[in-house]
């Protein structure tokens, strides 16, 4: 019983990095209307910025967090202005091999500069919580309790945002229909700027996060990126929720996946779910309402 | 003659010429490997650039083709050209499976969910230690047999039979296009809603086109297995599909010979940044940004607006004249 419990817990970490990565993506879905395959690599560079302030300057934990979202943020607003406003009026075919290339080009850029090899980043409060090991047999590890909390509290805090602000509705608005949006005064530019550096914050905090027990390499973003693509899949592209449960969904699938099953299957346990689920239900799981 | 035959004919000789005049057999090599990689690029671009759909499992259909032979020649001794033919077979026999299920999506779902069957492709061949020699890769693939008296163990002998099957590939290629089912593909591209309403079985063509364009990526990776005799996993990673696609954007979406310039330009343009190793990505991504932006339509498609450009101003000017001469005639009737 307390295993499956604790594959429980495993299930939400997992869950909630993807989640979080699968939220960017979906966001900034809703600005491009084309996936973004550029948006693994802002994974790998919110981890390597957090690497270089934490690892190489000694900063603190925190402070390593904050520079890194601050410093994916700015890359992800810097795509957008260099590349992808310049394509707007392109295909959506041309979109996605732009962002193809900035994904190649990003992860030859990071390896070129700290080489192929894996870096740790430390855990800020390395242990695990006695208490709840005590009562329960369980182990949670403070880093993976403080992914899941700092997951649920971005999600939160997206939630309030995106539907109590102003500025928030105006990125629901732009996704929902950009001609209206533009009709009504919304500034394009702004918002889709903005979207892309909250997406890319939101990369880089789960990066962050999810880098003290996963190593932090140059590939480390593709399996990562690959998987929030099913996740807004079987979430609905351009939906705020969709994204939270399909990663949810996922995360599950591979912590149970890996226990009951085989861990060889973890990382394809995935994407053959989506195989599954798109055979049966080719609109998704929460398809979006009919525009 | 026309002007389309005297370009192929002029660029078939020079095919020819090349392994005579290259100065050692490693220009040769890469050649061929650039056009094995073409022939691929080719049966991409019939998904791609005819019918519309960014499939990006293309590496992987390739390397069940080439793991196809690599397996049946080496683990189960069957004669080359049998397992030749049976990987091309296996490929697209793969494709219809995956096609029947991935074409029921439409746009961004279809390029995700094919970019996935890629990476299953690619773990699935990784993993399956007692088929595919796992990591390890296959090793000792025999050259292709010798046909009569031809064969096939120097590399210009090797080069020679991939140039034949790239010109098979294209004829084929111009055929598939130009016939009425080509004409279905373009119409597909250019609007489903459209297509359907003109009584085009979208499904059917579809599912048609991506099992065609996946037998090519077959016969392209067994090509690759006995030419290289030398196969890993990794050939099936999606980097290779990127490639792919580059070959076709320079050369240009949707032209039969865009793929195959592509695919020379660019393996000599990788060849010539050979210096710069690891970095060479570093060049290729921004170079891709660039394309799309600047040289959108690749360098076939860039000639052909030209060209179409010109002679709709010719067409224009031999009109204006034809006019000038009409008033010019009834002027003179009036006096």
């Amino acid at each position: 019983m307390s295993l499956f419990v604790q594959q429980i817990l495993n299930g939400l970490t997992l869950g909630s990095v993807y989640a979080l990565v699968a939220l960017g993506l979906t966001l900034v879905y809703g600005i491009l209307h084309i996936p973004n395959f550029s948006h693994g690599a802002l994974f790998t560079v919110g981890a390597y910025a957090a690497y270089v302030t934490a690892g190489q300057l000694g900063a603190n934990y925190w402070v390593a967090l904050g520079a890194a979202a601050l410093v994916t943020a700015l890359v992800a607003m810097l795509s957008e202005r260099l590349v992808f406003s310049r394509l707007r009026d392109s295909p959506p075919l041309h979109d996605m091999i732009a962002a193809i290339g900035l994904l190649l080009f990003f992860e030859a850029l990071i390896q070129a500069k700290f080489g192929a090899e894996f870096h740790r980043v430390a855990a800020p409060y390395p242990g695990i919580w006695q208490g709840l090991r005590q009562a329960t047999g369980l182990v949670l590890p403070i880093q993976r309790a403080l992914i899941i909390a700092g997951a649920v509290i971005l999600m939160v805090a997206l939630h309030l945002f995106l539907t109590r602000t102003v500025t928030g509705s105006t990125i629901v608005a732009m996704a929902q229909n950009r001609e209206g949006a533009s009709l009504v005064g919304i500034d394009l530019t702004r918002v889709s700027l903005l979207t892309f550096a909250i997406s890319g914050a939101l990369a880089a905090v789960a990066a962050v996060l999810f880098a003290p027990i996963n190593l932090v390499s140059p590939g480390m973003g593709n399996l990562v990126i690959l998987k929030a693509f099913v996740i807004i899949i079987l979430g609905g592209m351009g939906s705020v929720p969709g994204a939270i449960a399909g990663g949810m969904i996922i995360g599950f699938a591979e912590s149970f996946g890996a226990f009951y099953i085989s861990t060889d299957l973890k990382d394809i346990m995935a994407f053959a779910l989506l195989v599954v689920i798109l055979s049966v239900r080719p609109q998704g799981l929460f398809p979006a309402p009919a525009r | 003659m026309s002007a389309r035959a005297a370009v192929a004919a002029v660029a078939l000789a020079a095919a020819i010429a090349f392994p005579l005049v290259s100065p050692n057999d490693y220009f040769t090599y890469v050649m061929a490997l650039a056009f094995i990689y073409a022939i691929a690029a080719i049966g991409l671009n019939l998904i791609l650039g005819y019918t519309g759909q960014l499939n990006l499992a293309h590496a992987g259909f390739m390397a069940i083709g080439a793991y196809a032979l690599g397996i049946l020649t080496v683990d189960y001794g069957v004669p080359f050209w049998l397992a030749f033919l049976a990987s091309g077979l296996v490929a697209a026999l793969a494709g219809l499976g995956a096609g029947l299920v991935s074409l029921r999506l439409k746009a961004d779902y279809f390029a995700i969910f094919t970019l996935c069957v890629g990476i299953i492709i690619w773990l699935g061949i990784e993993k399956w230690d007692s088929l595919t020699h796992g990591v390890v890769g296959i090793i000792g693939i025999p050259a292709p047999a010798p046909i009569g008296p031809l064969r096939f163990d120097t590399t210009i002998s090797k080069y020679y039979l991939v140039l034949v099957f790239l010109v098979l590939g294209l004829f084929v290629m111009d055929r598939i296009v130009h016939s009425i089912l080509g004409r279905a593909f373009v119409a597909i591209r250019n609007g489903e809603g459209l297509a359907e309403s003109l009584g085009i079985p979208l499904m059917r063509t579809k599912v048609t086109a991506f099992v065609l364009s996946t037998a090519y990526a077959g016969y392209a990776g067994a090509l690759y297995a006995g030419f290289v005799q030398f196969i890993g996993p990794q050939i099936a990673s999606e980097t290779y599909a990127f490639d792919m696609i580059a070959f076709i954007l320079v050369g240009g979406l949707g032209t039969l010979s865009g793929p195959v310039l592509g695919a020379i330009v660019l393996t000599w343009a990788t060849q010539s940044l050979q210096f710069l190793q690891d970095y060479r990505l570093l060049v290729f991504g921004p170079l891709l940004i660039l394309l799309v932006m600047f040289l959108p339509k690749g360098i076939v498609g860039t000639l052909r607006a030209q060209q179409a450009r010109r002679a709709g101003r010719r067409a224009t000017a031999a009109r204006a004249e034809a006019a000038v001469a009409g008033t010019a005639d009834k002027a003179s009737a009036h006096a």
